[in-house]
């Protein structure tokens, strides 16, 4: 028997019982719209988390102070800080790989302004700070090399703490007070919003980091710094490069630990993403499992349909067709089932998607390789469910066949 | 005249439950084209089992079947089916078409199973097939659509689309009125006059006088093989018999007087 014909009595068969055909393959649509949108969810939200670790800067590197020990007893993180303004100048001379550093000195003070009084925390950058953090002026402007040098007295406000000193006028001109001491504001921030953690990325005052360090905090050591590599193929060796820099400005021998801990964006990223690539996976897995479910029901009905249809397939094989052409017929309705069933699961699943980004503010992201996958898995669930079946239907006498009532 | 059937000692016997049956017990049958040969006998004389061998829907435990010069012993099941294709029509008692299925494409089914590819133009063929038994126009209707008369012959004219060697009958008039048997068989013995080998099982008499040889089977041998002197034409006995419709009108009047 010709494909096309094979068809055509595959197709026609199907057409004779509508109802009974979609429903059918209703497991198989649910199954493949459920894997795509579980899919789908789990990558909008790891999608989601990179988008915000990103936002933190392009290609970022942080450089944290290291932990000490005395005698034996680890004290932990930033106990032993020996990062230096002079160290991030180190790593601005004598990379290759680094864009653009910024020492960050910290401090939270109250801050007077305005007629207004704001507790926030103060960061001392350098200029290249807002390359790093890939953040914009939303007016003014930001302080330059010069104004570091010469530990000028300007801050930058961020967002929020403009609208709470100044909510009526612009702030830029304007004074502020940070213990006793007045600063100029000469710019703000752009709106940043919330980073992963919940914190306000606004509510911040910048200033240059020799006035932070030496006017307001005192002492030689800064908090942190941000580091920005070329590129991001770049990353790796950007870290290996500031971990050579640092241990020889900190003379340390070989074989010492470092006294410091540079962090890599992409690091962060995958520890972030880890959880949600689990549950998508966890998603994905579930989803599959109804899959197979479907191609049992396919099986189910394509037995009761052997059985209904014995007559049939006696006159069939009485009229000639061979137990292979029976087989070929029953296998190509149960994948033609499959297949439709899939197609539709995937046009759901883009009409849902559609409509959980759209109308629920759920970001999804439908992989092309998740459609085919699910589509070709539903494929294979039809032929492997609709073969035993099939073989059954083929087997039949015919003489038996006709016989039946 | 060329033999298309050639028995010789047919046997088959039945095993159930251990215990043997023996539906045929050496049949020597000869059948020459254009024949029109009426198979007959009580119930359990075996007619059903010669069908099914001639048929090659079943294989004798013994002796040998030649259907059109091929010797059908020790052939597979695909060779079988390939016969069963190109060389045989059948016409059941049942009438056997697929429901919900027209009946031209009903009757374009035995080609869909083609593989010689010698019918150039299958739905064409099944036009012209539904065109000889006189049902062009109803080429459209589904089964529950047709008498049973109609899909008699809807069943006729699938078992001519695949110019098979022979015609092999099944009771083909055991679920018809007289009048539409009568009717049925007319078909036959228009398409035995085109030349067409026939065979025909049935257990009414006056059906089998439409034949032009009787075969009768008696606990699976051959008793009686003969051929009709005075052969009926079922044209003209339709023409003295009342129509089916005049038949409905007397029934609707007596319901009408009660």
């Amino acid at each position: 028997m010709k494909w096309i014909n094979l068809i055509k009595v595959a197709l026609k068969s199907l057409l004779k019982s509508k109802t009974r055909s979609l429903l059918t393959s209703l497991g198989i649509i649910i199954g493949v719209a459920s894997v795509i949108i579980m899919v789908s969810i789990g990558e909008g939200a790891q999608a989601d988390i990179e988008n915000q670790i990103s936002s933190l800067g392009t290609n970022l590197l942080i450089v944290f102070p290291g932990a000490s020990q005395a005698h034996g007893v680890s004290r932990g993180a930033g106990s032993e800080n020996r990062l230096t303004l002079d160290d991030a100048d180190k790593i601005v001379e004598e990379s290759q790989y680094i864009e653009a550093v910024s020492p960050i000195v910290s401090s939270s003070d109250q801050v007077i302004g305005g007629g207004n009084n704001w507790n926030t925390s103060i960061s001392g950058a350098s200029p290249d700070y807002l390359i790093i953090r890939d953040w914009e002026l939303e007016s003014g402007e930001f302080f330059t090399e010069k104004d570091v040098r010469s530990r000028r007295k300007v801050a930058v406000l961020g967002m929020t703490v403009a609208e709470e000193l100044f909510p009526d006028q612009d702030p830029i001109g304007e004074k502020i007070r940070i213990r006793n001491i007045p600063f100029n504001v000469i710019g703000v921030l752009s709106e940043k919003g919330q980073n992963i953690m919940g914190r306000d990325e606004d509510d911040v005052i910048l200033a240059p980091s020799t006035t932070v360090l030496y006017r307001l905090k005192g002492g030689r050591y800064i908090n942190m710094m941000y580091a920005s590599a070329i590129s991001v193929e770049q990353m790796d060796a950007a870290e290996e490069e500031i971990n050579y820099l640092l241990r020889e400005a900190h003379r340390i021998e070989y074989g010492e630990e470092d006294d410091f801990t540079v962090r890599n964006q992409t690091d962060i990223i995958d520890m972030a993403t880890s959880t949600s690539k689990t549950m998508t996976l966890l998603l994905g897995a579930i989803a599959c499992v109804s899959l197979i479910v479907g191609g049992i029901g396919i099986m189910n009905i394509m037995l009761v349909s052997v059985t209904e249809r014995t007559r049939e397939i006696g006159i069939r094989l009485a009229l000639g067709a061979r137990g292979s052409d029976v087989l070929f017929q029953f296998l190509t309705e149960a994948t033609v089932l499959s297949l439709t069933g899939g197609m539709i699961g995937v046009m759901i699943s883009f009409l849902f998607a559609f409509m959980l980004s759209n109308f629920m503010g759920l970001s999804t992201i439908i992989n092309p390789l998740m459609v085919f996958l699910a589509f070709g898995f539903a494929a294979i669930v039809g032929v492997f469910f609709g073969f035993y079946p099939a073989r059954k239907a083929s087997n039949l006498n015919p003489i038996d066949a006709l016989r039946y009532e | 005249m060329k033999k298309i059937i050639e028995t010789k000692g047919i046997k088959k016997t039945y095993r159930t439950d251990g215990v043997a049956v023996h539906a045929l017990r050496g049949i020597d049958l000869t059948i020459r084209n254009g024949e029109f040969v009426a198979i007959m006998g009580a119930s359990g004389s075996g007619k059903s089992t010669l069908m099914n061998i001639l048929g090659c829907l079943d294989e004798p435990t013994s002796g040998e079947y030649c259907l059109d010069g091929v010797k059908t012993s020790g052939l597979s099941k695909n060779e079988y089916a390939d016969i069963r294709n190109q060389k045989i029509g059948f016409v059941f008692q049942i009438y056997n078409l697929l429901p919900r299925t027209s009946a031209l494409e009903n009757v374009e089914l035995p080609l869909l199973y083609d593989r010689t590819g010698r019918i150039k133009n299958p739905i064409e063929r099944a036009k012209w097939a539904l065109e000889r038994v006189g049902l062009y126009e109803r080429m459209d209707h589904e089964p529950n659509q047709l008498s049973g008369g109609e899909q008699q012959r809807v069943a006729i004219a699938r078992s001519l689309v695949n110019k098979p060697s022979i015609i092999l009958a099944d009771e083909p008039t055991g679920n018809l009125d007289s009048r539409t048997s009568i009717e049925v068989v007319s078909v036959f013995q228009e398409l035995n006059d085109q030349g067409i080998t026939i065979v025909m099982v049935t257990h009414e008499n006056d059906i089998a006088q439409y034949a032009k040889r009787i075969v009768e089977l008696h606990d699976g041998l051959i008793q009686d093989d003969s051929n009709v002197l005075d052969r009926h034409n079922a044209l003209d006995d339709l023409k003295v018999l009342p129509s089916n419709k005049v038949n409905k009108e007397i029934q609707e009047e007596e319901i009408l007087k009660k």
